[in-house]
C-alpha cells in the first residue's frame, strides 16, 4: 500500500545516510564537502524561521502589549504599550474563555473518537473487501476527504438548509412517533439547524467525521496490509483464533499507528475554523466561538486588539504544544532521526 | 448452515457495508454537483429530486460569465492558480534542497533540524495569522498575491521536506557513488542521478502543497480585501454571505473549486498517506 515505507523497510535505515563514506564525491566543485548540507538547508531554514518561528515569538510578545490600530498602521506604527498580564486577565476572566474553551474542548474529543471509530471500521472493512469492491469504496471516500474545507462547509449547510435542504426532508419521513421518541419533534419542516449553538456544532460534526473518517480508514488499511501474513499463519498453526490474533498481533502491531492518527484528529480538529467560520456566518453569533475564531474575532475586530487574540492563540498553541509533544516523541521513538 | 451459504451471506454483508460507506462519502459531493445543474423550482422545494430533471446549465453558466461578487469566477480560479502554482513551485525546489541535505548528509544539527521540522507542523497556523497579518501589512504586502504566496510556502515547508526526504533516501547512495566515480561533477550527479529518480515523489509532494494552498483560507481572508484579489475560498464565502440563498449559483461555484482538488487527490492519496503517517506504518 504505501510506497516509500516498503522501500524504507527493506533498507534498515531508511533516513539515515549511510555510515560508510567509501567513495567521496568529487572534489572542485566549488564548496568544501562540510558545508554543503547547510548551504542546501538554508532557503528551507529561512523561510521556516522567517515565517513560522519568528512570528511565533512575535506571538507571544504581542499578548503582553496592547496592539490595536495605531500598532499595525503601514507607515510609522506607534511603538505598542506593555501591559504585561493584563491580556491573559481579560482572556481568563471573560465569560467566552469558557464556552470557547468547551466548544473546542468538547467538539474536539466527540469528533476525535467518532472519526477515529468510524475510520478504524472503515480500514477493516476495507481490508476484508474483494479487490474491485476495495478500490470502489476507496474513490468513493476519497471524494469526501478531497473536497475543499470551505465547499464541505458550504454543502453541509445546504443539506441542512431549514427549508429546502435534504435532512429536514429525511427527518419528515420518519414516523411522527418514531421521530417524538427520538428527539421530542414530528415535524422538521423549517427546522433551523444552525440558530443554535448545540445544533450548529452538531452539523459540523457529522462535516468534520465526514471530511476526515477516510484519511484514518486508508492509514489503518494500510497498516494492516504492512502487517507480514506469515505472522498470522504463525498464529493459526499456533492454534490462536480471530479475537486472540487481533488482540496479540494485530493491536499491538498497529498501535504506533493509532496514536499518530489519535494526536493528529485532535491536533486537527482543536482548531477548526474554516468550517466554523462559514457555518456559523462569520462572528456574529459569539455563543458558537471555538479559541480559534474568538482569538480572530477579537484581533479583527473593530477596533482591533491584536494583543488579545494574540494572547488566545497562545492559549490554543499551549494546548496542542503539549498535544503535540506526544506525537513527537512517537516519531523520534519509531523513526529513525538520528 | 451451510458453511458455503453462510459464506456467501457474510460476503453479501460486507459488501453492503462497503456500498452504505459510499453513498454516506458520495452522496453530499453528488447533492453539490446535482444542485448546481438544477433548476432554480427543482432546487427550492421541500420534495427530494434525486436528479436534475431536465439539467439545466443556467447556474454553471451564470458564475461562469456574470460571476460574484462582481468578478468571474475565471478571475477567482485564476488568482487560486497563480498562488498555489507559485507557492508550489518555490516550495518544491526548497524542499528538495533541504531534503537532500537530511537525507544524504550527516552534520551537526541534522536531528535538530528533523525535530524542528516536527514541531513547527504542530503550530496552529490560526495562532500565526496575527503576526504575520502585522508583518504583512508593514511589509505593504497587504492586499498583494506575493504575500499570500510566500505564506503558502512557509505552511507547507515542513511536511513537503519532511515527505520528501524519504523519497530521497530511498534512491540507493550507490548509483550517485558510480556517478562520482565515473568523473560526474556534484550538480550533474544531482540533476541527472538523483533528480529524475525523486521526480516522482516530488510530483506527489508538490501535489500535496497545491491542495494546501488551493484551500487555504484563513489567510486569504485576513490579508486580502480587494475583490478582484480575492482566491476561490474567499470568493465562494463572500458569495454565501451576499446571495445566501442563491443555492444554484454557490454550488455551482463550489462545483468549479472542488474538481482540481478532487483529480490531483486521486492521483496521489496513496503517497500522502505514507507521508503523514511516516514512521507509524514502519515495521
Amino acid at each position: 500500500m504505501t510506497q516509500t515505507s516498503t522501500i524504507a523497510r527493506g533498507g534498515g535505515h531508511p533516513s539515515a545516510p549511510s555510515r560508510r563514506h567509501t567513495t567521496r564525491p568529487p572534489r572542485g566543485s566549488g564548496l568544501p564537502n562540510g558545508a554543503v548540507p547547510y548551504v542546501l538547508l538554508l532557503p528551507g531554514l529561512l523561510i521556516i524561521g522567517a515565517l513560522l518561528l519568528y512570528p511565533l515569538y512575535q506571538m507571544v510578545d504581542m499578548s503582553f502589549h496592547k496592539v490595536g490600530l495605531r500598532q499595525i498602521k503601514a507607515t510609522n506604527p506607534a511603538p505598542a504599550e506593555f501591559v504585561g498580564l493584563d491580556n491573559y486577565d481579560t482572556v481568563l476572566g471573560s465569560d467566552l474563555f469558557w464556552s470557547s474553551l468547551r466548544n473546542t474542548v468538547v467538539f474536539a474529543v466527540v469528533t476525535v473518537a467518532l472519526t477515529l471509530v468510524l475510520g478504524t471500521l472503515v480500514g477493516l472493512l476495507l481490508n476484508k473487501l474483494g479487490k474491485k469492491m476495495s478500490t470502489f469504496v476507496i474513490i468513493g471516500i476519497m471524494a469526501a476527504w478531497a473536497t475543499p474545507p470551505t465547499a464541505r462547509a458550504i454543502i453541509w449547510k445546504w443539506l441542512f438548509d431549514p427549508s429546502s435542504g435534504v435532512a429536514n426532508w429525511a427527518l419528515n419521513l420518519l414516523p411522527d412517533g418514531l421521530s417524538r421518541l427520538l428527539f421530542g419533534r414530528a415535524d422538521w419542516s423549517e427546522y433551523p439547524w444552525f440558530n443554535d449553538t448545540f445544533t450548529l456544532y452538531l452539523v459540523l460534526t457529522i462535516a468534520v467525521v465526514w471530511a476526515s473518517f477516510p484519511f484514518i480508514a486508508v492509514s489503518v488499511l494500510a497498516g494492516l496490509k504492512s502487517i507480514s501474513a506469515e505472522l498470522y499463519e504463525a498464529a493459526t498453526m499456533d492454534g490462536s483464533t480471530g479475537f486472540t490474533t487481533f488482540r496479540k498481533i494485530t493491536f499491538p502491531l498497529l498501535k504506533p499507528v493509532f496514536s499518530v492518527l489519535t494526536v493528529l484528529s485532535i491536533i486537527w480538529d482543536f482548531k477548526v475554523f474554516t468550517e466554523l467560520y462559514l457555518l456559523n456566518g462569520g462572528t456574529v453569533n459569539r455563543d458558537a466561538f471555538n479559541l480559534s475564531l474568538w482569538g480572530y474575532a477579537e484581533a479583527f475586530s473593530n477596533p482591533p486588539k491584536m494583543g488579545l487574540g494574540a494572547a488566545i492563540a497562545v492559549v490554543l498553541t499551549a494546548i496542542l504544544m503539549v498535544i503535540t509533544f506526544v506525537y513527537v516523541r512517537q516519531i523520534v521513538k519509531t523513526e529513525d532521526v538520528r | 448452515m451451510n458453511p458455503l451459504v453462510r459464506k456467501r451471506i457474510n460476503r453479501a454483508a460486507l459488501n453492503a457495508a462497503g456500498v452504505a460507506v459510499f453513498l454516506f462519502a458520495v452522496f453530499p459531493v453528488y447533492w453539490m454537483v446535482a444542485t448546481a445543474f438544477k433548476p432554480d423550482d427543482q432546487i427550492f422545494t421541500t420534495s427530494f429530486i434525486p436528479f436534475p430533471s431536465p439539467p439545466s446549465m443556467d447556474h454553471v453558466s451564470r458564475v461562469l460569465t456574470k460571476g460574484v461578487a462582481g468578478h468571474s469566477i475565471w478571475r477567482y480560479l485564476g488568482n487560486s492558480a497563480i498562488v498555489a502554482l507559485s507557492a508550489v513551485a518555490i516550495g518544491a525546489v526548497f524542499a528538495l534542497f533541504a531534503a537532500t541535505a537530511v537525507a544524504r548528509f550527516r552534520f551537526r544539527f541534522r536531528t535538530t533540524f528533523l525535530i524542528l521540522l516536527l514541531i513547527v507542523q504542530m503550530v496552529p497556523a490560526e495562532a500565526l495569522l496575527i503576526p504575520l497579518f502585522t508583518m504583512v501589512k508593514r511589509l505593504g504586502l497587504y492586499d498583494q498575491l506575493p504575500g499570500l504566496i510566500v505564506i503558502n510556502v512557509g505552511l507547507s515547508l515542513p511536511f513537503s521536506v519532511w515527505m520528501l526526504r524519504t523519497f530521497v533516501a530511498a534512491v540507493p547512495k550507490e548509483l550517485e557513488e558510480a556517478s562520482w566515480i565515473d568523473g560526474a561533477s556534484r550538480f550533474t550527479t544531482f540533476w541527472k542521478v538523483l533528480f529524475p529518480l525523486v521526480a516522482p515523489g516530488l510530483v506527489a509532494t508538490s501535489i500535496f502543497s497545491f491542495i494546501t494552498a488551493w484551500n487555504e483560507f484563513i489567510f486569504a481572508l485576513t490579508l486580502i480585501g480587494d475583490q478582484g484579489k480575492y482566491t476561490m475560498p474567499i470568493a465562494l464565502q463572500f458569495f454565501v454571505g451576499q446571495r445566501s440563498t442563491d443555492w444554484g449559483g454557490i454550488m455551482a461555484a463550489s462545483t468549479l473549486m472542488t474538481i482540481p482538488v478532487l483529480i490531483f487527490f486521486l492521483l496521489v492519496q496513496r503517497r500522502m498517506v505514507s507521508g503523514l503517517v511516516a514512521g507509524a506504518v514502519k515495521g
